[in-house]
């Protein structure tokens, strides 16, 4: 299948739509430019994939996951792929493409739905057991009623935390993704279907807990956020950098703990400027409450900023079309 | 880190460009990968020969460009090149950089039949 570590798939649960692809390279949804040569077309599914992907939807029809019914898309069974090999003669084919380019052709899809819709998405990464459901559960109770909000939990296995989520009264819908080791964009846009309207909200991706396989791929999310929980140890971003690299914040969370713990909290800063020195980081204890304002501070001011940025282009774009719009001086 | 994941994309790019370029079998792949990607190419390498098995890649010579890694130096304020992640700031000794160029994952070209 797509970009899951060498796996066969993954389940999306949310809502109540029930669909069979083809084998599991339901992931072929190709971008761009190679439909020159019309290749059929022939699946079923009947949910939007935003992008405009062209037509080479080679599903088999041997493997299917489920849109299920308790708000779970299980991407963990499916057959292996099947592939012919041919013959002919040799040439060289420039290519000069991402790796990730399929993940990534997705993760603008999502980037742009989101931004059409004014969402503001933050992708939320750490290991498993530093506290990002906690997190997620307190943030939602101080942000009830405020704005809409959402949350994607990707797990290999359970809807556990979908359930806590849900329990707050928000929507979750769970990914489990069978034997990979991170989300993915498509994943993600699979996900996106199944939850409410969130116009001018907050989606929260709670990213499978791993510190070095999610940090390739970019899911459309506005802003990363990196959990270090400060039992983790000071040295955690100079041992998985990539993921530390990428954080637009870093989360030190678990704060209550520190009387208790022998840990130089300043050299948690000198780690992460090693890696990240732009990065923002702060201190948060779901437990007692402490920092929870200036994680939420730094929310309402990313979002902020990203609001305005979408209302800046939109404008432009008015003053754009009223222009080409307007009467036409004379030549 | 998930280098299985990147064959399996790989293989599907490969696939792609065989549909649109009319070829069915490849022969040698070379690929651009940064100093900062992630990526452990001995692992690459084992995930290439386990995902191309039985595809128009199977037993297709694995070429892995290495690109260098760069940062920009906060003291410096200039881009720098870097042996690696943690290294120190080649010009000035400092820690504070941001690295900039290195992590590319890029398929630069295909010999196919």
């Amino acid at each position: 299948m797509c970009t899951v570590c060498g796996c066969s798939g993954a389940t999306v649960g949310g809502a109540d739509h029930h669909h069979h692809h083809g084998d599991h390279d339901h992931h072929h949804h190709d971008h761009g430019h190679d439909h020159a040569h019309g290749h059929s077309h022939d699946h079923s599914h009947d949910h939007d994939h935003d992008h405009d992907h062209g037509h080479s939807h080679d599903h088999g029809d041997d493997g299917h996951h489920h849109h299920g019914a308790a708000g779970l898309l299980d991407y963990g069974a499916g057959p292996a792929r099947a592939h012919a090999p041919g013959l002919s003669q040799t040439r060289m084919v420039e290519i000069e493409r991402g790796i990730l380019s399929k993940n990534d052709g997705y993760a603008a899809a999502n980037r742009a739905r989101l931004a059409r819709a004014g969402t503001f998405a933050v992708n939320l990464l750490s290991s498993p057991g530093a506290g990002k459901t906690t997190l997620l559960v307190a943030t939602l109770k101080a942000l009830a009623g405020r704005w809409p909000v959402a949350v994607v939990e990707g797990d290999q296995q359970t809807s556990n935390d979908a359930e806590r989520i849900r329990a707050t009264g928000a929507p979750a819908v769970q990914i489990n993704t069978g034997k990979g080791c991170h989300l993915d964009a498509h994943m993600v846009g699979h996900a996106l279907e199944q939850l409410p309207g969130l116009d001018g909200g907050l989606l929260f991706v709670e990213n499978v807990g791993n510190l070095v396989c999610p940090a390739a791929f970019d899911l459309g999310e506005a802003k990363r956020v990196v959990l270090l929980s400060l039992t983790e140890g000071e040295d955690k971003p100079l041992k998985y950098p990539d993921i530390f690299a990428g954080a637009d914040l870093v989360l030190v969370t678990k704060a209550d703990l520190a009387p208790h713990l022998d840990i130089d909290d300043e050299a948690i800063d000198r780690a992460l400027a090693r890696v990240n020195p732009g990065a923002a980081i702060l201190r948060v204890s779901s437990r007692d409450g402490q920092g929870m304002d200036g994680w939420l501070g730094w929310l309402e001011a990313e979002r902020g900023a990203f609001l305005g940025a979408l209302a800046t282009e939109a404008e432009a774009r008015a003053a754009s079309l009223r222009a080409a719009a307007g009467p036409k001086p004379h030549p | 880190m998930h280098e299985m994941a990147l064959c399996e994309s790989l293989l599907q790019a490969m696939e792609e460009a065989g549909r649109s370029n009319g070829f069915t079998r490849v022969r040698r792949v070379r690929l651009a990968i940064g100093r900062f990607a992630g990526v452990e190419p001995e692992a690459l390498r084992f995930g290439f020969d386990v995902v191309t098995r039985g595809t128009l890649a199977e037993g297709a010579e694995l070429v892995i460009l290495d690109v260098p890694g760069q940062g920009w130096c906060f003291d410096c304020s200039e881009t720098v090149p870097l042996e690696h992640r943690l290294a120190s700031c080649p010009r000035c000794g400092g820690d504070r950089l941001q690295p900039n160029g290195g992590t590319e994952m890029t398929i630069k070209d295909l010999e196919v039949e």
